[in-house]
């Protein structure tokens, strides 16, 4: 029972940064139509945002992942205003590629430029996990939950309850009408893509610390991104969320009580079985899909 | 014109190797080679379907374990005390089960993936190499794992009356390549250029339309992918004989790319285009090396496939093949200017 309980917390601390990765790809899907290729390598592109942060310019930790998620959203928007804008109305194929290469440039140039040496990232916690009820949970894995868990509900607030959320969910539903109606969508393409950019960058600036750092680290996230976004459905946020959960769930589980080896097999083989049974995903309405 | 192109590309290459001595290069064009193959059985899918296969080298891989796997023998336990005990055999015999359990894959993948498209088809192919990778690096006792498979006998051909020889060194193996390189480009060309082909084009145009006049798209696209990954098993096949080890980092994501880079840069849906693409992308490689380092050259690929697609989305062959157009209208008109040059009844 110890055992279980201490799966379902180490579950929850990945399900939150799978949840924000999740968010981003799939608000950027949704909005834009277009499959981010370089989701992975900005989940990278955050870690060593916090670890240069954190090593090199001497911030404080708590300051540098601040840092990292702004540098995400930075990134994120020039990523935007270079390469998708002049291809917009281009086939969902083409951004495809161009993403990949991007990707690809970014992943390269973070090999060239730190090595291929895994990174550590000092943590300002104490080593000493804390025990409660049998469960240990280190103070750094609390502290990644908690602010996963703060960032989701900063996203959903942002969404839900702003001018610029209100204008993104009606360029969602018909991108046309939203420009008749007033809406900016060109602004709207480019903060929805930097706003999903740095949601991937934090989820790398959280996990960075936890694990370690190294160029190829966002070419099993963003795979795993992939899934989390086909299981709740490309385009529903809900369903990011949930998925980022099940998936980390899965994992924990399937590490534990089947084989650890094929721990990262476990989101795979959750996408095949969902597009199996449901295609469109678990949690989108049909008309959501493209 | 372009009619001619490809028997005088053929016997370019063919002679290549006469005049060219150096190791390095034999070993770049080689492996440039194996890796053409690989992307003129993507143009299959990715150029005459339409979609967008981002696991393809898990076929690649595929064929290339079981080729070295048969040639190797093996010894696995599957469940309890059944065990399967696989002697060695001929590696052309490998070769031939690489093609064909590639291509059985290809055909269940297919089954599967192509209840979905778009995005979500180019999501499940990717997760399918993964997962086949995974299983490479995980299932020791049949693939080592991260140990890698090595010694893995060198090709061997037998011809009647003449005995057998063992392709030891690199032109034989060159040879060998383009052999089967030439073989995949014939292949794809009589299923594009059948009444199968002008089904595949027509569901990459418009599905709905396809269907309704009587294509079964499920089954078409099934068999694309079945002959696409068959085709990609050989090409593994030849890459676990050339160089006789493999391990589980043949399965990565960075080796699709650079077959869809091929495809992408020679153009999509020409016959030419992998191959055209496959020259370029087998020699920057060689052409980079004094100049930089790997990750630098990668830097290189990532901004000539952003460059293309921003440039030259439809890649290099579609712009040959207008030149070519153009001027016989020159000729045949005098001095006139060209007339929108058919492309399509061409390729």
């Amino acid at each position: 029972m110890d055992q279980f309980l201490q799966h379902l917390v180490n579950a929850m601390v990945l399900g939150g940064a799978y949840a924000l990765l999740g968010i981003g790809l799939t608000l950027i899907f949704g909005i834009m139509n277009v499959v981010n290729f370089t989701h992975g390598a900005l989940y990278t592109f955050g870690a060593y945002a916090m670890y240069l942060a954190s090593t090199a310019l001497g911030m404080n930790f708590f300051l540098a992942l601040p840092f990292a998620i702004v540098a995400g959203l930075a990134l994120g928007a020039l990523l935007e205003l270079t390469l998708l804008r002049p291809l917009r109305g281009a086939d969902i194929d083409t951004t495809m590629l161009v993403m990949i290469g991007a990707g690809i440039i970014l992943q390269s140039g973070t090999l060239w430029i730190f090595g291929g040496v895994a990174k550590a990232i000092p943590s300002p916690f104490p080593d000493a996990p804390l025990q409660f009820a049998g469960v240990s949970i280190s103070w750094l894995r609390l502290f990644v939950l908690l602010a996963a868990a703060a960032l989701i509900a900063l996203a959903y607030a942002m969404i839900n309850g702003t001018r610029l959320g209100r204008a993104m969910r009606a360029t969602f539903q018909d991108a046309d009408t939203a420009a008749l109606m007033g809406v900016n969508v060109r602004l709207i393409y480019t903060a929805t893509f930097a706003l999903g950019s740095s949601f991937a960058a934090a989820a790398g600036a959280l996990l960075g610390p936890v694990y370690v750092v190294f160029p190829q680290m966002g070419d099993l996230a963003a795979v795993k991104a992939f899934a989390i976004v086909i299981l709740g459905g490309l385009g529903s946020i809900a369903g990011a969320t949930i998925g980022g959960f099940v998936l980390a769930l899965a994992e924990e589980f399937g590490a534990g009580y089947v084989s650890s080896g094929y721990r990262d097999a476990m989101g795979f083989l959750i996408i095949i079985a969902v597009l199996l049974m449901k295609p469109t995903g678990l949690f989108a309405r049909a008309e959501r899909v493209g | 014109m372009t009619r001619y192109l490809p028997p005088v590309v053929l016997v370019v290459l063919a002679l290549l190797p006469l005049g060219l001595k150096d190791p390095y290069l034999l070993n770049a064009l080689i492996t440039g080679g194996i890796f053409t193959i690989g992307a003129i059985s993507l143009n299959l899918l990715l150029g005459y379907t339409g979609q967008l296969s981002l696991g393809h080298i898990a076929f690649f891989g595929i064929g290339a374990y079981a080729s070295a796997l048969t040639a190797l023998g093996f010894d696995v336990g599957l469940f309890g005390d059944v065990r399967v005990i696989h002697e060695g055999w001929h590696p052309f015999i490998g070769f031939l089960v690489a093609i064909v359990v590639s291509g059985f894959f290809g055909y269940v993948v297919g089954r599967l993936s192509f209840r979905v498209r778009g995005a979500y088809f180019v999501i499940v192919t990717i997760c399918f190499a993964e997962v086949v990778r995974l299983v490479a690096l995980n299932w020791i006792e049949l693939t080592q794992g991260p140990l890698a498979l090595t010694s893995i006998p060198q090709m061997k051909l037998g011809f009647p009356g003449l005995g057998e020889l063992t392709l030891r060194t690199k032109v034989q193996n060159y040879y060998l390549m383009l052999g089967v390189a030439t073989l995949a480009y014939l292949v794809v060309a009589r299923l594009v250029h059948s009444r199968f082909g002008r089904a595949m084009r027509g569901l990459k145009e418009n599905e709905q339309l396809a269907m309704s006049v009587g294509v079964n798209a499920t089954k078409t696209l099934t068999v694309a992918a079945t002959f696409s990954a068959a085709i990609a098993g050989a090409a593994g096949s030849l890459y676990a004989h050339y160089f006789r080890i493999i391990d589980p980092d043949v399965f990565l994501f960075a080796y699709t790319v650079t077959m869809v880079i091929m495809v992408v840069s020679g153009g999509k849906g020409a016959l030419a285009g992998p191959v055209i693409g496959g020259l370029i992308f087998g020699t920057l490689p060689v052409a980079l090396r004094p100049y930089m380092a790997p990750e630098a050259q990668w830097i290189v690929y990532g901004a000539v496939l952003i460059l293309i697609l921003f440039l030259m989305p439809r890649g290099i062959a579609p712009y040959v093949d207008d030149w070519f157009a153009a001027r016989r209208a020159r000729r045949a008109h005098g001095a006139a200017p060209a007339a929108k040059p058919q492309l399509e009844g061409q390729r």
